[in-house]
């Protein structure tokens, strides 16, 4: 039962073919046997994952809470969680409990899921590799010698691996699209204030957003409508209705149309990357979908804007790390001077430090206009590029990474790392909902389409991945690792 | 990009660094600036900067007390505490 997604194990729980105790006892052990070769997991919560499989199966005689009681999940290591360490990846939080839990997690507890632990993670969500991570990097399921993508690299890889059948992930420039592209999930990143930001460690508070790593589009909708909603606590987040995101997963979508990016498929995209992706717009052609070039003339300036407005914003968020209210505190300090710097330099590792200096620059006096004023003309640009899109196309289409998972320290040069995420950033900028599918695979590893909807149209989103998933099977696709999960001697099957 | 504009930036932040990690900031910061310098590559006279992507304004909520007093769990939290107050070096003599 390992390999199946959200809706199947739904299915099973209602029927009484398991129970969900039994679901949490096969995960678990399958987490302790093989999560050691990933280093997916930062934190297990072996008893507090029984403990609601227990109450779920108690409750389910009397109905169900919704379609996720009783599923297994992990939490990315960003989300609070009362009473359990919550590191974000880094040595500064190696030691923090949370004192609260996200409302993401508050969320998901209420519709009934059970939380198996807590995923690494690029450290404060830097990173496109999870290599940045406090605690060491992940290891992609597809080839234990890559990267998972990152920043949401350990859920990525807990649920490629079948460690658990979904995740919450966070996204601030690409970070659940390309980790699930390169480990062959659905990622879904919604639109900025469909899901509470309450209680989720801030890196970039104008682009940060929670999302979904799943193995399909349907797991994706029923996570999705487990988290999103108004939140009184998050100022920014989204006074809109949400949908039903199942009951539109079959809508019909003919005379859909799809706007073909021409600058994200340049002369300098590899030409299989571009061949895979082209082949799943045929796919939807067949389902009636017309596909339109357009341009979004702004994207090659959406990196350097990127690099202005998030590490700006990181250096203002991250300044509460003092070593004084929580977090790390360096031996014996001085005075407080000294207190401060030396426990940001202990608790903070290289890209940390990094990102907060280039946003220490952009925001310092006499450089203030020239970058980050700057940086927030060019994103209204960028916002601009995909508003007159949609005016003429219903859905935008292209890859979602310029290649396939890298080697583990392939990208040592942190402007090569940064270009990753050159066809995801834009979204965050302009606050879209984006979503990576798994569209083939190129020399035995993964790749993924990025689907761009105008603002609050994940079900449009859901239901074309949906759809496109009915008539291929690229999300089926298993890594060996995965099939030795899922078939290990006393896994049940 | 020097070392001494590292260095200012790296007091503004309250960051101690070590001189290899100077030496290493110079470079990357350097080149990370230099891929940043794209921006200037395109005229933004009379663009309005975009803060948030969501234009709406922020909400105001009823001014009632909502928060409940977790002070003990909170300073339970700090690294040296005593007394309801968190402990930091002597800052004045």
């Amino acid at each position: 039962m390992l390999n199946q997604g959200i809706a199947e194990l739904e299915a099973m729980l209602d029927n009484r073919s398991c129970s969900s105790v039994e679901l949490t006892q096969a995960y678990l052990k399958a987490i302790e046997i093989h999560n050691p070769r990933l280093n997916a997991f930062i934190t297990v919560t072996t008893e507090t994952a029984l403990a609601q499989a227990r109450a779920a199966d108690e409750r389910r005689s009397s109905g169900k809470l919704s379609a996720l009681d009783g599923i297994p999940i992990a939490h990315k290591d960003i989300f609070c969680t009362q009473g359990l360490k919550t590191s974000c990846g880094s040595r500064m939080l190696d030691n923090f409990i949370a004192p609260y839990d996200a409302t993401v997690v508050e969320k998901l507890a209420a519709a009934g899921a059970v939380m198996l632990g807590k995923t690494n993670m690029d450290e404060f969500a830097m990173g496109s590799s999870n290599e940045t991570s406090y605690y060491g990097p992940v290891h992609n399921p597809w080839d234990l010698e890559r990267v998972p993508g990152g920043s949401s690299g350990g859920s990525a890889a807990v649920v490629a691996a079948c460690l658990a059948p979904g995740a919450t992930a966070t996204d601030t420039g690409g970070s659940i699209r390309q980790p699930a592209a390169f480990c062959n999930l659905s990622g879904l990143k919604p639109t900025y204030g469909r899901v509470s930001r309450w209680g989720m460690i801030a890196f970039a508070s104008s682009l940060d957003q929670a999302g979904t790593m799943t193995r399909n589009a349907e797991d994706s909708a029923l996570m999705l409508q487990a988290m999103a909603g108004f939140d009184p606590k998050d100022s920014t987040s989204a006074d809109i209705a949400v949908p039903d995101y199942r009951s539109s997963l079959a809508n019909s979508i003919e005379g859909l149309r799809i706007g073909i990016p021409k600058e994200h498929f340049s002369s300098e995209l590899n030409p299989a990357v571009a061949e895979v992706v082209h082949c799943a717009l045929s796919e939807l052609e067949k389902l009636g979908a017309k596909l339109i070039e357009i341009s979004l003339p702004t994207s090659h300036l959406s990196v350097p804007a990127y690099y202005v407005v998030a590490p700006a914003e990181a250096s203002a968020n991250l300044s509460r790390y003092d070593g004084v209210r929580y977090g790390h505190r360096c031996q014996s300090p001085q005075d407080l001077e000294d207190l401060y710097k030396r426990s940001r330099a202990e608790g903070f590792g290289a890209e940390v430090k990094r990102r907060i200096m280039i946003g220490t620059y952009a925001l310092s006096a006499g450089y203030y206009d020239a970058y980050y004023v700057k940086a927030q003309q060019v994103r209204r640009l960028i916002r601009q590029d995909f508003e007159r899109a949609f005016e003429q196309v219903d859905l935008i289409i292209g890859p979602t990474s310029p290649h396939a998972a890298f080697k583990l320290g392939a990208k040592k040069d942190p402007v090569t790392m940064y270009l990753e995420d050159v066809f995801t950033i834009a979204v965050n900028l302009a606050g879209l909902p984006g979503m990576s599918v798994p569209a083939g695979m190129l020399a035995g590893l993964p790749l993924g389409m990025q689907l761009i909807g105008p603002d609050f149209s994940e079900a449009l989103l859901l239901n074309v991945a949906h759809l496109y998933q009915q008539i291929t099977d690229w999300h089926k696709y298993q890594s060996t690792f995965a099939q030795t999960v899922c078939t290990e001697k006393g896994a049940m099957s | 990009m020097d070392k001494s504009i590292i260095e200012n930036i790296a007091q503004l932040a309250r960051l101690q660094l070590t001189e290899n990690e100077r030496e290493e900031a110079t470079t990357s910061i350097g080149n990370i600036l230099s891929l940043i310098d794209q921006l200037q590559s395109i005229d933004t006279t009379g663009i309005e900067p975009l803060a948030h992507a969501t234009s709406s304004s922020q909400r105001l909520r009823e001014d009632l007390v909502t928060e409940t007093d977790q002070s003990e769990t909170l300073l339970a939290l700090a690294p040296m505490a005593e007394e309801g107050m968190f402990l930091v070096p002597k800052v004045i003599d």
